[in-house]
């Protein structure tokens, strides 16, 4: 703004600019400092460090970072489970939402309703979605396996089964897909009538209209679908703890350690084992280490899928 | 297996015929077309609505009932809600979950919205490198920094055992909340900035007299998304508050709940019910704001 200025008044002036600019910026700056540049330097200085959280830390160099990948056992495991989770999660989430947003887009009675009934369970608080599912999939009074049992449909054990536990968990994440289903309905809404119109002209039959026509006017939406849930899915935690805990039945109070990840570490991710280490075992150093390990795969995902974001964007225009 | 039902069933039946069809079959297609989307949306409405029929079956069963895996109930034992508050620390969990939300959406948006202000609408340099900090912190992972923040809110500031190591955060800007806030005023014409400055209004004076009631919608859009996100938070209580059940949020403690009544699992459906109703009566609310506010203000007009 204020470039070559002479006189003093309008340097004052470019002052008092730059101060007000400042004063209005000065909570996310002190914030931004305090609470995520601080911590983010302490995690790296953690990541060379023996600290068990009471005696004063000492340099240990390399030795947690060997430790996480070379001896701990569960780090194979969690990153699995999360990878896993971001693959197949939100590539199901993304195409079950673009579904339900096209299929309310087609409803002609009742619009109001079925957009409310999809939306619903994205509202529910996470740990009361997973005790709810976490009971309607328990194989001994679970009401879904009770039915599946009627119609003679031998049914998983959900959430008990190593093998089922990831996909329950998927299951409970489709059943909260109302964030989706908003944001596709709206791009869906958004895509020129007469290019429809247009395409009824030559003839062409849904599918090339999806392909042709819709999907075109709707990547970035996809797109910005899909950088998100990897985003989100890298943190997931909450559901796959507490579904985790509640069918393994163990009780569990404050303090108490109990193995992640039941059954068979399937549900264990990476976040939790950071907890885990950091909170349950005191093991700072590793914790440290595996946050950084979380930091530098959501960075690298984020940048890719960015860039391959703005290029499809470049491309179209 | 559901989706590609949804994807391909509604529009199935419009492919068009190569020729003009007389009127009746194209009615008669029509009807087709709309009695297989309903199908199809009737039937995956199910799919969302049953989860939310057991589980309100399930609380109000006798004991012993919720245990057979009966569908429906004999008795309904509408105590067992009276039972769930009358747990010890329910009532507590209550009070800290409203205060979280509370406290954590006012100073959130007091501290956001000048901070979205300045980023939207003062021209300086290192706005870009800004925004692009404020989008990588959306971005982290909460676990990436929690360990060292735990340890100086635990041994700095005794804090640990506490909600405030969550709540004071707050009151220093939130990047998410700050992104959205921005997007929603770059849509206010400059213009009416400009009158504000030729009638001699400072520029705290225009944010609080102009873009505050013209942001409204925007506005109560980011205090409800965070509103849930500290009521629905388990990750931030799990963290600063486990020690200390007297801090325990609704979100925390009912996993507790059903640690403590391992084979009540009616109780346990009736205070899971109790802890999704809040949000769902605010988001009935607000949603009636939300449509109000883009109405009245300037800004949609």
């Amino acid at each position: 703004m204020a470039t070559v200025t002479n006189s003093p008044a309008l340097r004052r002036k470019a002052v008092r600019t730059r101060l007000r600019t400042l004063g209005f910026l000065s909570p996310w700056l002190v914030g931004f400092t305090v609470f995520f540049g601080y911590p983010l330097v302490a995690t790296v200085y953690f990541s060379f460090m023996h600290y068990n959280q009471i005696e004063t830390p000492t340099f240990v160099g390399l030795r947690n970072w060997r430790y996480v990948f070379e001896q701990m056992p569960l780090f194979g495991p969690a990153l699995w489970n999360t990878l896993w989770l971001v693959v197949v999660m939100v590539a199901l989430r993304v195409v079950f939402g673009l579904g339900i947003g096209l299929l309310v887009t087609k409803v002609k009675s009742g619009v109001g309703f079925f957009r409310t009934a999809f939306y619903l369970p994205y509202l529910a608080p996470p740990v009361a979605a997973t005790v709810a599912f976490v009971f309607l999939l328990n194989p001994g009074t679970g009401p879904v396996n009770d039915i599946l049992g009627t119609i003679g449909i031998s049914a998983p054990n959900w959430f008990n089964d190593p093998t089922w536990a990831k996909p329950s968990l998927v299951l409970l994440s489709l059943w909260g897909i109302g964030d989706l289903m908003v944001i596709f309905m709206a791009a869906l809404l958004d895509v020129p009538k007469d290019q429809y119109e247009a395409a009824d002209l030559d003839g062409a039959g849904a599918f090339h209209k999806f392909r042709y026509v819709t999907w075109p006017s709707i990547t970035p939406i996809v797109m910005f679908a899909v950088v998100t849930g990897v985003v989100q899915t890298m943190q997931y935690y909450t559901q796959a703890l507490v579904a985790g805990k509640l069918a393994s039945g163990v009780s569990i109070g404050p303090g108490s350690v109990i193995q992640p990840g039941y059954p068979d570490h399937s549900t264990l991710t990476v976040p939790q084992l950071v907890y885990s280490l950091g909170f349950q075992n005191f093991n700072t150093g590793a914790a440290c280490v595996l946050s950084l390990v979380l930091f530098a795969i959501a960075m690298a995902v984020t940048t890719l899928l960015m860039r391959r974001r703005a290029g499809l964007l470049s491309a179209e225009d | 297996m559901t989706a590609t039902t949804t994807l391909t069933a509604p529009s199935a039946p419009v492919r068009p015929r190569t020729r003009r069809s007389p009127a009746p079959a194209a009615r008669r297609r029509a009807a087709l077309h709309w009695i297989a989307v309903h199908t199809v949306a009737v039937a995956t409405a199910l799919f969302f609505l049953l989860p939310f029929v057991f589980v309100f079956l399930t609380a109000v069963m006798s004991d012993s009932q919720a245990m057979s895996g009966a569908l429906w109930p004999t008795e309904w034992h509408w105590s067992n809600y009276a039972e769930v508050f009358r747990t010890p620390g329910f009532l507590d969990w209550w009070r800290n979950s409203l205060m979280y939300a509370v406290l954590g959406t006012l100073f959130t948006l007091c501290s956001s919205i000048p901070v979205a202000y300045a980023l939207a609408k003062f021209r300086f340099r290192g706005r870009r490198t800004a925004m692009i900090l404020v989008i990588s912190t959306m971005m982290l992972p909460p676990q990436v920094i929690v360990v060292p923040m735990y340890l100086v809110w635990a041994q700095q500031f005794h804090l640990s055992g506490s909600l405030w190591p969550l709540i004071i955060p707050m009151a220093f800007g939130d990047a998410y909340s700050i992104f959205l806030l921005r997007q929603f005023l770059l849509t206010i014409p400059r213009e009416y900035l400009e009158s504000a400055r030729v009638d001699g209004c400072g520029e705290f004076r225009t944010l609080l007299r102009i873009i505050v009631p013209m942001a409204k919608p925007g506005i109560a859009a980011v205090a409800l998304f965070q509103f849930f996100y500290c009521w629905n938070d388990y990750f931030g209580p799990q963290i600063y508050a486990a020690q200390n059940p007297g801090a325990w949020t609704l979100s925390y403690g009912l996993e507790s709940f059903k640690s403590a009544h391992s084979v009540n699992w009616n109780l346990t459906m009736a205070a899971t019910l109790l802890v999704m109703a809040p949000v769902i009566i605010v988001f009935f609310f607000a949603q009636k704001a939300f449509v109000e506010g883009v109405t009245l203000t300037g800004v949609k007009g």
